[in-house]
């Protein structure tokens, strides 16, 4: 959060020298469409879209076959749709219902979604292509629909009314030719920002006078950066044409809305989808979680099972066929059809059907149900009461529901500090005007704040000299910056009353440091009162108003990190005010009390407060002029122009004579500390990146519990490698870091975390600034060894439990954040920030969290999650982040297992019908297993399963670290309960076959038949399955009850239902009464209850032998002790006290035995 | 209204699940409901599958499981059984020449007879199966070749049979009824049985009726046109090529057993879940005053026509008696009583590692 002053969304910036060099081509804009005299320039016809908005995917005619096509696009979906044709195809097994209702709903419900949000898009697109607009033509107002708007025409905007395309502004009502515009709904800034009348055409304010101008605008093409435009008008006053250059600050971007001023005229030059609003709504791309990621490798393994199942099933099918008896018996003879089909084909046609008959083993209703419950389940984070802030009125929005289960995987949390860590709420503290210091009175309750005893009060002047330079140091900052008033109605961005007699007025800036600084000097008894045509107005401490006019503003930029004004005194004088950070300023100082200035800001820096520095210069009229000219070249350059321009200030802002510095307090926000030292304990590396100068950051890492008393924090910034190559610094830094973790152990790491809690292991944290990481991440001259210090750096930071990175710029964030992501473990990160320059490192990492803060809602729109405060972190991933990645994971563990559990039987039901692909399951079962009889349970389980209470899980965030590395959806574990899958159907699928053997088991003595058979392995699949699930839910609301037992019930009633009637539309009544004839006898219940016994009890053993033997954290907090003695709280002070961060370098992998836990202490 | 057009493209991203989370309109209070079930807090049986809680269940369950599998290993055993094989493949086989001379041609059956002795007298109701071994009933071109609407007495269907019989769907341009591998593949062995007592041979009489499921003799299986004067109703259909008379006289002496609603038709139409199996033949009712088979020689007559050889099966004639549980099969005894026996140990494991446990736990807890 660094550049406070101006923000800039720069994910663009990356190719800006590039994309400027492509610039070759630019668009000429007639001036409401007429043509410039002759000669002017070359007419160069091009063709402009109009001003429809189209943000609809589909038409009426295109949606079926369009739509159909995007979902099949999808591999599974794809896989699926074989799977049908091929049922539809060749003479399959099972129907081609059973794969194609479900496949039919899954594509339903997903066109019916779809075309119902683009239903939605058409009628919002229609709506806002209709909206009437107002256009000048011959001098006379004319409304039309916002459509038909076409580049050049001139538009008239009334107060309120939004853009309908970008715009160049002409003139206004204001006299000084500016307007007012709020962009709240483009990048959720709801400040008002001031836009600029070309200055030769801002006194045309009436239809005729507007309609009377002659010129053109040669403008680049549109590009999608918000805060970026250059081009220029030409007008012709006598047929001679005035170029002037244009530049963001005349461009009115749609979807901004026009406020405080009555009308503007203004002339369209983007129109339609052309529109920067349209070309930035790209979407993001999208991220994919962990867990989906070894999903789709269980996914890979699943296939090959299937495909290895069929392959070996068509061998052995054409071994046990040799023998033409078995092949082809007397009475089963083939059609003369199958006779004569090849063998080849033959063969490949019984492959396919087996694919056809064990296809159910990737089930399509696995990806409706993750679906649903990441949708379903991003709604418990929306209702969170907990991340409700009621200052902000918000609770936490969800944007994208993919990574809910990723919150509970982050290794890696960087943050932005600024409104992230600390408030964003700026308060004036202090400034000191050269070395003497003054604090502004009434700040609690008009009582002057009890502070140091260097504090000198105004009153008692030191002279008149020091008189004369703290009074043009208070103008200097009521001067220097671009705060503007508001003074009517309430405003929705920042509200600060000013003070005396006038509630109704208010500072509005995107910058709450100006703000500061600017009520700071009205306590000091200055007061900007207002910018009026060009003037600004201060009222001074005798109640005199100053003017000064304005002359030119420099505004901020992350790379300068200051501003200027140039102004102009009512005596005549030409000033040249500068502020800044102070690294940017003691450079560029050549006079001025700089040492006790110096020391000041040093000192307020490593109070963790946010120090500016003030100086000016005073220009005579020839230095004025040759600025004036500076500026004025550089702006009407077309290429280039910001190069330019940044060279041009450069150039000005020099010879500078210090003034002093100013001291602004940015407070933590509230339980920051407490979350960072709660993401400690939970195994998470928190870094710090800020564009904040070394010493406040430091300063607010200590206050926020990122550094400890008893870290060592080891530095890597540009002063000590001034004074040592960065190659020793960092070799040196790598042995300081790795010296202990040998020495207690000897032989390597010691697995054992134990050896963490002997009290001697220092914590490391490390503090690095932007351009000593540019310089070891940039490849060096001697290419071989730049990859080197990448390594060692990454090394270093693998053994720090802190890292902080200061004086970072934007990119640089997201530099960091792509680096920690490729190191070689792949750790999951998290971005988190509040502000635009978070915005890149938010895109970047894994899970990307904006904060909704006062620097408007950018970094918000483009995070996964938005929360209102720093410390809802906390329950978002210990709570949330947890109970997501236990349910998804459970979930497709589950998914997979009982799958497993209803194909394998079938699987083994091929060795005794002949290989025939006779399935094994009534066509009814096949469809709706997955679909009604074993899916509402593991839906509701993903959504309410708290395995551990949620107030614990907060409590005791070393829990966190009991499913960090993605651990319950490891190999083994993948193994154990594809092993356990396997073992219940056998147990089903033989426990069926020795009581079918040969023998009957009814009372009267009568048979049952094949459909028996499976009906009888069926149910019992059906409640193994879900009894499976009972066992390992731990969180029995009424709602579980409702639907486990009502799919148990569900499932017998249906049984009853379509074995109970002759369905006339079926044209086999295979099923008629055999579910009832199969209850009727006695041995098959008992088998039934034998069969689900044998089939669960395994996993219970498991289950409880490694909860008693190898006990997980998780697990001994489960278990609530009823004996005396504070067990658990000793448990956790265990975890709590000793080095954090070496327990997770060392911990241990999962016990293999129990598959089920991570690292067991054992 | 631009907004809109704004939040319109958001929705395009993947789930934009936030209800309004980008209009600058909306002032609503976002305030969550504090309801139990939305803060995840709704009132929840937590139980926890520990060593101390799971012991007793399988204590209680092996308790239960053991007795359970002791009785139904000792009612199984119980049960008489007899079978005979009477395939005739070893040259001393009874039926040796039917089984060598066997032709789909001959118009006359040839018959023979098998002795046998009973050891022990069946008492109660004696069941009667004939089982066939290595007949894949259960394969998928077999099982589909059937009709069920046509078997439920549907004209059309009778008229024009589902593609599924193939190649058992007409015959000489008629259709066949029933058509269909199964129904042509129909057992067609006759048995009769003999008791020789005192050099008397009397023949034991043997029930037909109440083989097949209830519901398939009433229900599922109809003759078309009600079960009066079948011949008319199966005008202008075939019999399957294998049989030797057609469907309207399976049983000409009944015509509640005639036709699709013959129960050995019924019976052999449910098709078996595997390769072997046995299918019920007749009942031979319990007698008041003597038992129902009594000890000593019997005699089985066989009228052979039913060929087995070329795939290599076996027929057997099975008699057997019924309990509660069904046939003889000490399967699920054996079972439940393994599976009772396992829990009963692993409770005892369990005992010991509850114990070892709980005092390994408080050993470790307290030093910290």
């Amino acid at each position: 959060c660094m550049c406070v002053l101006t923000r800039s969304l720069n994910p663009f910036s990356g190719g800006q020298c590039a994309g400027e060099e492509d610039w070759v081509d630019n668009r000429t804009v007639y001036i409401g469409h007429k043509e410039p005299p002759p000669g002017a320039e070359a007419y160069i016809p091009q063709r402009y879209p109009d001003n429809r908005i189209v943000s609809s995917k589909y038409t009426f005619w295109n949606f079926v076959p369009k739509n159909l096509f995007e979902q099949f696009r999808r591999i599974a979906n794809f896989y699926f749709l074989i799977i049908f044709l091929v049922q539809l195809i060749i003479d399959t097994p099972t129907s081609p219902i059973t794969s194609g209702l479900p496949l039919f709903f899954v594509i339903t419900v997903t066109a019916i979604k779809q075309g119902y949000e683009d239903w939605l898009r058409h009628k919002a697109d229609n709506s806002v292509n209709q909206c009437p607009v107002h256009e000048v033509q011959h001098g006379k107002v004319v409304r039309k629909q916002s459509r038909k708007i076409r580049v050049g025409d001139v538009m008239l905007i009334k107060e309120n009314e939004t853009f309908p395309c970008d715009l160049i502004l002409l003139s206004s009502s204001r006299d000084d030719g500016t307007c007012f515009v709020t962009t709240a709904s483009l990048d959720g800034e709801s400040s008002h920002k001031t836009y600029y009348a070309v200055q030769d055409t801002k006194a045309y304010t009436t239809e005729e006078e507007v309609d009377s101008i002659k010129a053109t605008i040669e403008c680049e093409q549109p590009q999608p950066d918000l805060y970026k435009f250059v081009g220029r008008v030409n007008i012709y006053m006598d047929n001679e044409p005035v170029a002037r250059p244009l530049g963001s600050e005349n461009l009115l971007l749609r979807g901004a809305t026009l406020k405080n001023t009555a009308y503007i005229y203004a002339v369209a030059i983007y129109t339609g989808m052309e529109t920067k609003m349209a070309l930035n709504y790209q979407t993001k791309t999208q991220k994919r979680s962990a867990v989906e990621k070894s999903m789709n490798a269980y996914l890979v393994v699943y296939l090959c099972i299937l495909i290895g199942k069929a392959f070996i099933n068509t061998v052995l099918k054409y071994v046990w066929q040799a023998d033409p008896n078995q092949d082809e018996p007397w009475y089963n003879n083939r059609t003369d059809a199958e006779k004569e089909r090849h063998i080849v084909i033959r063969a490949f046609t019984d492959f396919l059907a087996y694919m056809v008959l064990f296809n159910y083993i990737i089930p399509v209703s696995m990806y409706v149900t993750v679906e649903m419950q990441k949708f379903l389940g991003s709604y418990f984070i929306m209702w969170d009461d907990d991340m409700y802030d009621k200052e902000l009125g918000e609770s936490a929005v969800v944007n994208t529901s993919d990574l809910n289960e990723e919150l509970g995987q982050v290794e890696y949390v960087f943050t932005d500090k600024t409104g992230t860590l600390t408030e964003n709420n700026m308060e004036f503290i202090e400034c000191c005007v050269d070395g003497h210091v003054y604090v502004p009175q009434a700040i609690c309750n008009g009582q002057v704040m009890p502070g140091s005893d260097t504090m000198d009060m105004i009153d008692s002047s030191p002279g008149p000299r020091a008189r004369e330079s703290e009074e043009l140091f208070f103008r200097a900052l009521c001067l220097c910056h671009t705060v503007q008033v508001k003074e009517e109605e309430t405003v929705d961005g920042i509200k600060h009353g000013l003070h005396s007699g006038r509630p109704s007025s208010f500072y509005i800036s995107s910058s709450p440091d100006e703000v500061a600084l600017v009520e700071g000097m009205k306590r000091l008894g200055y007061t900007y009162l207002r910018l009026k045509d060009s003037h600004m107005e201060i009222l001074n401490r005798e109640d005199q108003v100053e003017r000064f006019e304005l002359l030119e503003v420099l505004t901020f930029d992350s790379v300068r990190r200051r501003m200027s004004v140039i102004v102009r005194a009512s005596t005549g004088e030409v000033y040249l005010f500068c502020k800044g950070a102070d690294s940017s300023i003691f450079p560029r100082v050549v006079s001025g009390k700089v040492e006790e200035v110096k020391d000041r800001v040093e000192h307020n820096a490593i109070e963790g407060l946010r120090t500016l520095c003030v100086a000016y210069r005073a220009l005579t009229p020839e230095q004025y002029e040759e600025t004036y000219r500076l500026l004025n070249e550089a702006r009407l350059a077309l290429h280039d122009r910001d190069r330019r321009l940044a060279e041009a200030y450069d150039q000005i802002e020099t010879q500078l004579v210090l003034l002093g510095a100013t001291a602004v307090e940015d407070r933590l926000q509230e339980e920051a500390a407490d979350t960072v030292e709660s993401l400690h304990q939970a195994g998470m590396k928190v870094w710090v990146l800020t564009g904040d100068k070394m010493e406040t950051a430091a300063a607010t890492c200590y206050a926020s519990k990122l550094f400890r008393r008893g870290t060592r924090v080891l530095e890597l910034t540009t002063k000590r490698t001034e004074e040592q190559s960065l190659h020793d610094a960092l070799f040196d830094l790598s042995r300081t870091v790795l010296r202990p973790h040998r020495e207690p152990s000897g032989l390597g790491l010691d697995p054992d975390p134990v050896s963490g809690l002997s009290g001697e292991c220092s914590d490391f944290g490390l503090i690095i600034d932007g351009a000593t990481l540019s310089a070891v991440l940039q490849p060096g001259p001697e290419a071989s060894s730049a990859g080197d210090y990448k390594e060692i750096f990454l090394e270093i930071c693998r053994n720090c439990s802190a890292v902080l990175c200061c004086r970072m710029a934007p990119l640089q964030k997201a530099q960091i954040v792509k680096l920690i992501k490729a190191s070689k473990e792949h750790p999951i990160t998290l971005a988190i920030g509040d502000g635009a320059n978070d915005v890149s490192m938010i895109l970047e990492a894994h899970v990307g969290i904006g904060i909704m803060g006062k620097e408007g809602r950018q970094a918000a729109r483009n995070s996964d999650y938005a929360i209102p405060k720093f410390k809802h972190l906390k329950k978002m991933l210990l709570v949330h982040g947890h109970y997501y990645y236990i349910r998804i994971s459970e979930l497709v563990q589950y998914f997979f297992y009982k799958n497993v559990c209803f194909i394998f039987p079938q699987f083994l039901y091929q060795f005794f019908c002949g290989f025939s692909q006779q399935p094994l399951y009534d066509t009814a079962y096949l469809t709706l297993y997955n679909i009604s009889f074993t899916s509402l349970p593991i839906l509701l389980y993903s959504l309410m399963e708290q395995h551990i209470n949620i107030d614990i899980l907060r409590k005791d965030p070393t829990l966190y670290r009991d499913i960090s590395k993605n651990c319950l959806l490891r190999w083994p574990i993948f193994i154990y309960w594809t092993i356990l899958g396997v073992y219940d159907a056998m147990v089903m699928f033989f426990g069926a076959y020795f009581l079918f053997d040969n023998t009957t088991f009814t009372s009267n003595g009568q048979m049952f038949g094949n459909w028996t058979f499976g009906t009888l392995v069926f149910t019992v699949l059906v409640f193994t399955v879900t009894f499976k699930l009972v066992l390992d839910t731990h969180y029995w609301t009424w709602i579980n009850h409702f639907v486990i037992w009502g799919s148990l019930i569900f499932f017998v009633v249906f049984s009853l239902l379509w074995g109970g009637i002759i369905w006339p539309f079926l044209n086999y009544q295979r099923m008629y009464y055999v579910f009832m004839q199969m209850l009727s006898s006695g041995p098959a219940w008992l088998s039934i209850i034998l069969l689900i016994t044998a089939g669960l009890l395994p996993d219970v053993v498991k289950k409880v032998i490694c909860r008693a033997l190898w006990p997980t954290t998780t697990e001994r907090i489960q278990v609530p002790r009823p004996q005396p003695g504070p067990a658990t709280p000793a448990f956790i002070q265990r975890h709590h006290q000793g080095c954090v961060p070496n327990l997770v370098v060392s911990q241990p992998g999962c016990v293999p035995i129990c598959v089920l836990g991570t690292h067991r202490d054992a | 209204m631009m907004a809109s057009g704004y939040n319109a493209k958001e929705e395009d991203g993947h789930h934009s699940g936030a209800p309004g989370n980008g209009g600058a309109g909306a002032v609503k209070s976002k305030k969550p409901d504090n309801t139990a079930f939305k803060q995840q807090r709704l009132p929840a049986w937590q139980p926890i599958l520990t060593a101390g809680t799971v012991l007793p269940a399988f204590f209680v369950i092996g308790l239960i499981f053991i007795p359970i599998g002791i009785g139904l290993f000792v009612t199984s055993n119980n049960i008489k059984e007899f079978e005979i094989d009477y395939t005739g493949i070893e040259a001393s086989s009874p039926c040796y020449n039917c089984a060598q001379n066997y032709s789909w041609n001959s118009t006359s059956s040839c018959t023979c007879k098998v002795p046998f002795t009973l050891e022990q007298p069946f008492e109660s109701n004696v069941f009667m199966y004939y089982g066939l071994s290595n007949f894949y009933q259960n394969h998928r071109r077999y099982v589909k070749s059937r009709d069920d609407s046509q078997l439920n007495g549907d004209l059309t269907s009778l008229k024009s049979p589902s593609k599924e019989c193939d190649p058992y769907r007409t015959s000489d341009g008629l259709p066949i009824a029933p058509c269909g591998a199964i129904a042509n593949s129909l057992f067609n062995d006759t048995l009769e049985l003999y008791h020789l007592s005192n050099g008397t041979r009397t023949a034991v009489v043997l029930m037909k009726k109440g083989i097949a499921w209830w519901t398939d003799k009433n229900v599922k299986f109809r003759n078309p046109g009600g079960n009066a004067n079948l011949t008319v109703a199966f005008q202008g259909t075939s019999k399957p090529v294998n049989w030797r008379t057609p469907v309207f006289e399976l049983d000409p002496n009944d015509p509640d057993n005639n036709g699709f609603i013959n129960e050995d038709f019924i019976v052999w139409m449910r098709t078996a879940a595997l390769p072997t199996f046995r299918k019920l033949y007749r009942i031979i009712q319990k007698k008041v005053d003597a038992p129902t088979l009594a000890s000593g020689k019997y005699e089985l007559e066989v009228s052979y026509n039913y060929p087995v050889r070329s795939f290599d099966g076996r027929k057997r004639v099975i008699l057997s008696t019924i309990s509660w549980m069904g046939g003889k099969n000490p399967f699920l005894g054996i079972a439940y009583i393994t599976v009772g026996s396992v829990c009963f140990f692993l409770a005892v494991v369990l005992l010991i590692i509850h114990h070892k446990y709980d005092n390994r736990c408080s050993s470790a807890d307290i030093p910290n």
